[in-house]
């Protein structure tokens, strides 16, 4: 996002008809003058209004809300709340908890999901017979639907007929007599989230990155394998290292991603409409805490506050994320 | 010190090995099994569901088990698929136009506050929407459009990338030359986007409109949220009710699943290449 210079002034195009000590203004002038002042703004009061309604309002309303008592099913609160909406945020373990699975879950979606989305990248990054086939073929999961694809790993992580325990009995781990049961804890729920998560982006990513490689210059690869740097030492000494700038846009990109996971842990529990995330809360998330809080106990004040302060955290994170990643992949230079 | 001969040449320029092929058909395999096993159990009866070694070969009830997710009393299904054709629709031609329209004017207007404006814009990409959820189900109430797909429609009407993108594609591709001699004609700035900015970015139309399709398709957290308790949602809301229950059916829930992917199956069959190409490009540009 760094590329964002202003349009280069241009000149004025047509001649301006009526000369400035001309008062009499004929109709096709006034027309003229309004069309090459007031246009623009008419092309994009749009995108503003819209915006400003439906996106940067609310998003500064809520912070007007998460101060207030705001019950759906319980108006005669007081309507000021003060800080107590935070207070009890701050004391309450659900909130804790979910942002334990959040950040759990990210990391593990993330970190895999980036590293085997470079090694896909590299491997398209050939001279590949049919190539517009291999690259729209990486695309099948980031076109199904999410709702879809986790009702599919749903039952591919059930303790009994799962397909992935049968897979990982194939490899001497677990098998029918002793089934992991993926609900049933922490870790093994966060994986099975994680898979799904990662499934989704990996050939999104390795999109992005083979397209950042495909612009780095030929000649360095020339002078590395001259200089006896084999494929792999090129990947991460030369490809990563000069495919930065996308590298640290994919993690800020994954970041915001990640720690709103809505619809994974939604509905890999079989008791989806709770929306607590498993029977104790094993892998709710952030965002499906502020579903159950506001919609399913009413109570949108505290929603509200919870959203806030996600919205806090994932400016932190971002922001730790960009130093973090411009600091290791640019001091591999 | 290796004493052969190198060949010195950059990955792009390299065939690609038998390996290549192999570890790219690997993860091809990876990345389509799933759609294909929810085509399998789509297509099967109950048992398939718990056979072990895992049931690979679609069964013949694919007809029988559609038609059953139909006739469903309580999940008005064809009526959610068409409430997703009309969200996903409205809100992609409404992208496609408001977008192009200010992507037109940042790019080849001159205007006071341009330069501010559109890094208005391009700030506003970081902002994730889905954080004044609340605010936004409070404002939709004072409108009294929750429950109504104007309040699935409304926030998606544009988007900031949208005009990144359009902006970035005009001023690229659309010559400067052209855009003065019109005006030497006399044409006005809405005729000169209809008879030369359009006809000129007719590929990035079909790369915004098939990335917005998609995505509002897939959308399912907001529709969930302001269409719950609602007889008629979107498709996706409409998957998730089948899932839901006492006793979950799953060759019903992976047939509905199934049909609600089909349409975005065709869009990649037919636009893949677009789409390809607008993903590496975004990413080029940002």
């Amino acid at each position: 996002m760094s590329s964002t210079r202003a349009a280069p002034p241009r000149r004025p195009p047509a001649p301006q008809r009526g000369s400035a000590g001309d008062r009499r203004m004929t109709w096709r002038d006034r027309l003229y003058r309004f069309d090459m002042r007031y246009m623009p703004y008419l092309m994009i009061a749009p995108f503003f209004l819209l915006f400003i309604v439906f996106g940067l309002f609310p998003l500064l309303f809520n912070a007007v809300v998460s101060l207030r008592n705001y019950r759906l099913d319980d108006p005669t609160l007081p309507y000021w709340a003060g800080m107590e909406n935070f207070s009890r945020l701050s004391a309450d373990e659900d909130f804790w908890n979910a942002l334990y699975n959040t950040f759990g879950i990210f990391l593990l979606s993330t970190v895999p999901q980036l590293l085997l989305a470079l090694l896909v990248a590299s491997l398209l990054n050939r001279k590949l017979r049919a190539q517009t086939w291999w690259r729209v073929g990486v695309l099948l999961p980031y076109v199904t639907p999410i709702v879809a694809s986790t009702m599919v790993f749903s039952v591919f992580f059930s303790r009994d007929f799962g397909m992935a325990n049968w897979a990982l009995g194939l490899l001497g781990i677990g098998g029918a007599d002793d089934p992991i049961d993926w609900r049933a804890g922490k870790l093994q729920a966060w994986i099975a989230i994680a898979t799904m998560v990662n499934w989704k982006w990996i050939g999104y990513n390795a999109l992005l990155y083979l397209a950042a490689m495909q612009s780095i210059p030929r000649d360095v690869y020339e002078a590395a394998a001259i200089d006896g740097a084999g494929p792999w030492k090129q990947l991460w000494r030369i490809t990563v290292p000069m495919i930065q700038p996308v590298v640290v846009f994919t993690v800020i990109l994954s970041t915001i991603g990640g720690l709103q996971l809505f619809t994974e842990p939604m509905l890999f529990d079989p008791n989806a409409q709770a929306a607590t995330g498993g029977p104790d809360g094993e892998w709710q998330t952030i965002a499906q805490l502020i579903y159950k809080v506001g919609w399913k106990d009413l109570n949108l004040g505290y929603a509200a506050a919870m959203s806030w302060a996600l919205f806090l955290i994932i400016l932190v994170v971002a922001g730790l994320n960009y130093l973090l990643t411009n600091r290791l992949s640019g001091g591999r230079r | 010190m290796t004493t052969r001969r190198v060949v010195a040449r950059a990955p792009q320029d390299t065939p690609a090995g038998l390996w290549t092929y192999l570890l790219l058909a690997v993860s091809m395999l990876f990345a389509a099994f799933p759609l294909y096993w929810m085509f399998v159990i789509a297509t099967s009866n109950d048992e398939a569901l718990a056979k072990l070694p895992p049931a690979v070969i679609p069964g013949d009830r694919f007809l029988t088990n559609v038609e059953e997710v139909f006739s469903l009393q309580d999940v008005y299904f064809a009526a959610s698929l068409v409430n997703s054709v009309i969200v996903s629709a409205v809100v992609t031609a409404s992208v496609l136009f408001f977008c192009s329209l200010a992507g037109f004017a940042f790019a080849k207007l001159r205007f006071k506050g341009s330069g501010a404006l559109m890094l208005f814009v391009v700030l506003t990409l970081t902002v994730p929407n889905q954080l004044g959820i609340v605010a936004l189900y409070i404002v939709m109430g004072k409108l009294g459009w929750n429950g109504t797909l104007l309040a699935v429609i409304a926030p998606g009407l544009v988007t900031a990338f949208g005009v990144f993108y359009m902006r970035q594609f005009i001023v690229n591709t659309v010559p400067d030359e052209l855009v003065e001699s019109a005006r030497v004609d006399g044409a006005t700035t809405m005729r000169v986007y209809a008879t030369i900015v359009v006809p000129s970015i007719r590929p990035a139309l079909a790369v915004l409109g098939l990335l917005t399709f998609v995505a509002t398709w897939n959308d399912f957290q907001w529709p969930l949220i302001t269409l719950s308790g609602t007889d008629y949602p979107t498709s996706m809301v409409a998957v998730s009710d089948l899932a839901s229950g006492n006793y979950v059916i799953y060759r019903r829930v992976l047939a509905g699943a199934f049909i609600a992917t089909v349409p975005l199956l065709v869009m990649l069959f037919i636009g893949g290449r677009q789409i390809v190409r607008g993903i590496m490009e975004g990413a080029v540009k940002s």
